[in-house]
């Protein structure tokens, strides 16, 4: 049930066993017969365990290169090898500016059970690839599904003349690259990208959803993304015969969030992706009691209900020097005393939402979440 | 004994047999659960985290920590002054209590361990707090834990023994008791508007 386990690669190998097994052989010999014949054989039986020791090195299965993870067809003219698609949700992750381009891989006839809009399940052998370009490319990470269940995540690190990227460690790579004045990108660490991208055996893949990939776009998503016609989308998914499942109704009205304005749209959205992965009852923090990943096609009594956990809710965190008033995490009209905004506001990191992946505030996204709360709810 | 009565013999025997195996397998699994809270305590006292997070005072023979207040971290009402600049060979400071931080990191406090909602780890689920011990993140998912909380050797526990620790904290009294937030070294706040 737990996510980060003791042993990350619980299963023994069975070359590291027979491997562990030489060894020991080898000190019985030493031991026992000390001559040249013995020798002999002790060495050939050192060599053979050491290979096999190595070749069951943790992380053996990552390429080292970028240019093996099978993203490109030619890696010196960048050109993407056709069976990748080239796809953008609607609402982006804020990473401090940092303009992205994303590629799903579907193994051929493979299918996506879209029962849930919005938890799908994935086939076996899907991988996402996502490069970051601060000016430059500086990252691209990797999510692949290895079995049922079963995801690994790297990331590549790009060289100075952007000629090639190479695997960055478990650990991460803290203060990469400055990405504004006096401000350090961190390339996350397998145990960050956990952090919002595993839930319990369900498979989370934020970006690549019903309504990210919906053909009704919020125009009013803060730094949308344009759609061009290089990319996929819902519809191509579904001529395409590539997901089971897939509710009727989004197939003639595709999904979107029901907002009482272009604004509450918009900011709703904002919300779902960069808030929701986490704040939502399928998550292990369901435990605090705010549901922030709201259901897609609710009339608008259902949206109030659905809002009740955050709208008029007393908050938890109380805002450093808000006096005697008790902190709402979100007073309407008053963005200034909801808690929700003053965490995004912050990068203090003992306080700042999201915890992660972020130094800069997105101030686009605080005015727009702020406005919905001084104008939309304030009256 | 009459027929009737014989007609009764086997269901109240049945019956008698039902309430006797439920009766059993519930004291099991109470008993079960007990060793559980056993097992976590042990480990908690062996584990040291009430070196932390039960505050210290000055008993009879010395300091001892105050079994009152067991792990329910730093007093709310004992409100610091700024901890020393965290410079020099003696980088790190500490209260009397042992429950409050000072060094390169800011300042930081030793949390309540007890189960009160609202300032403990009531709301915390099982879940939420094995990841924490594994990740050191707050429930897992959020801001990292500052030192001195050594999570980075508690994360080799296994979930078993996770587990244990979590029933035995849920098992002890509750206190309320508010923790300060820590304090960042020069941390930027959002702009007043
Ligand atoms: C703060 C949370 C967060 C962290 C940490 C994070 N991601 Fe993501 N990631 C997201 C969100 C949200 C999206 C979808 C929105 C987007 O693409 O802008 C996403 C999208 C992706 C995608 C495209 C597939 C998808 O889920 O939509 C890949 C690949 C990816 N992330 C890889 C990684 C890897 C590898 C790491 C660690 C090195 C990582 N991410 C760390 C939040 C996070
Ligand atoms: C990676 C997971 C994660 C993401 C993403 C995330 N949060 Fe949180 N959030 C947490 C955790 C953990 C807590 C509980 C601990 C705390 O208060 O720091 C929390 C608590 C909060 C609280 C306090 C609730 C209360 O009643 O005390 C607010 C408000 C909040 N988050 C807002 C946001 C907003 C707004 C976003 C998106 C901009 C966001 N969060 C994204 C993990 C996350
Ligand atoms: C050397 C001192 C020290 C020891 C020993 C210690 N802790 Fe901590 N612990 C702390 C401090 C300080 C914090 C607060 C860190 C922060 O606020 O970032 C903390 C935080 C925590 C938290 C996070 C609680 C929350 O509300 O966020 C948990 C859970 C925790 N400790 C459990 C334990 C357990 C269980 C043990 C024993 C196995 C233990 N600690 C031993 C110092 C310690």
């Amino acid at each position: 049930m737990s996510k980060i386990r003791l042993n990350e690669s619980g299963n023994v190998k069975l070359s590291e066993l027979i491997a562990t097994t030489l060894l020991l052989m080898c000190r019985r010999l030493i031991s026992r017969y000390c001559h040249w014949r013995g020798t002999q054989a002790i060495f050939g039986m050192l060599v053979l365990a050491c290979v096999l020791r190595g070749e069951s090195g943790a992380g053996g299965a990552n390429p080292k290169s970028l240019s093996e993870t099978g993203l490109y067809s030619d890696f010196a003219t960048k050109s993407i090898a056709k069976e990748n698609l080239m796809y953008s949700p609607q609402y982006a992750l804020w990473s401090d500016g940092a303009a992205k381009k994303r590629w799903v891989y579907l193994p051929p006839g493979a299918t996506i059970d879209a029962s849930d809009a919005e938890n799908w399940v994935f086939p076996v052998g899907a991988k996402f690839w996502k490069e970051f370009t601060f000016g430059k490319r500086v990252e691209t990470r990797i999510i692949e599904k290895t079995a049922p269940e079963k995801w690994s995540y790297q990331t590549y690190a790009w060289n100075e003349d952007q000629t090639d990227a190479f695997l960055v460690g478990a650990n991460g790579s803290r203060n990469h690259c400055e990405i504004a004045e006096g401000i350090k990108h961190d390339i996350p660490g397998v145990n960050d990208c956990k952090v919002c991208h595993e839930g319990d055996g369900r498979d989370v893949i934020l970006g690549f959803s019903a309504l990210q990939l919906s053909p009704d776009r919020d125009s009013l998503a803060p730094h949308a993304e344009k759609f061009d016609s290089t990319m996929i989308d819902l519809n191509f998914l579904i001529a395409q015969g590539r997901l089971t499942n897939l509710a009727d109704e989004f197939k003639t009205k595709p999904p979107r969030i029901q907002g009482k304005t272009p604004r509450e749209r918009a900011a709703l959205g904002y919300i779902w992706a960069n808030c929701g992965g986490c704040h939502n009852a399928d998550d292990p923090l369901a435990s605090v009691g705010m549901e922030l990943k709201l259901p897609l096609r609710p009339d608008s009594s259902g949206q109030d209900s659905a809002l009740a956990s955050v709208v008029g809710h007393p908050s938890k965190f109380k805002i450093p020097d808000n006096g005697e008033d008790p902190t709402y995490r979100i007073l309407p009209g008053y963005p200034e005393h909801s808690s929700l905004i003053y965490r995004m506001q912050t990068r203090n990191p003992i306080r700042q939402m999201p915890p992660l992946g972020t130094k800069i505030v997105d101030q686009e996204a605080v005015d727009l979440i702020s406005e919905w709360i001084r104008e939309d709810l304030g009256k | 004994m009459g027929r009737a009565s014989r007609k009764f013999v086997f269901p109240v025997l049945g019956l008698l047999c039902l309430v006797l195996f439920y009766s059993t397998r519930a004291t099991g699994e109470g008993s079960a659960n007990q060793s559980r809270i056993d097992h976590g305590r042990q480990l908690v006292l062996t584990h040291g985290c009430g070196d932390c997070h039960t505050p210290w005072k000055l008993g009879a023979n010395g300091p001892e920590p105050d079994s009152s207040r067991l792990l329910s971290g730093h007093p709310q009402e004992l409100v610091m002054p700024p901890a020393p600049p965290a410079q020099g060979p003696w980088l790190v400071n500490a209260s009397a209590t042992f429950t409050a931080w000072g060094g390169p990191w800011g300042v930081s406090f030793s949390k309540n361990l007890t189960s009160d909602k609202e300032t403990g780890l009531g709301n915390w689920t099982e879940e939420n707090f094995i990841q924490t011990m594994r990740t050191g993140r707050e429930m897992g998912k959020g801001r990292m834990l500052l030192p001195p909380m050594p999570w980075p050797s508690y994360q080799h526990l296994t979930d078993e023994e996770l587990k244990s620790m979590y029933a035995y904290l849920m098992s002890i009294p509750v206190i309320k008791n508010k923790i300060p937030d820590p304090v960042a070294p020069s941390a930027p706040e959002p702009a007043k508007k």
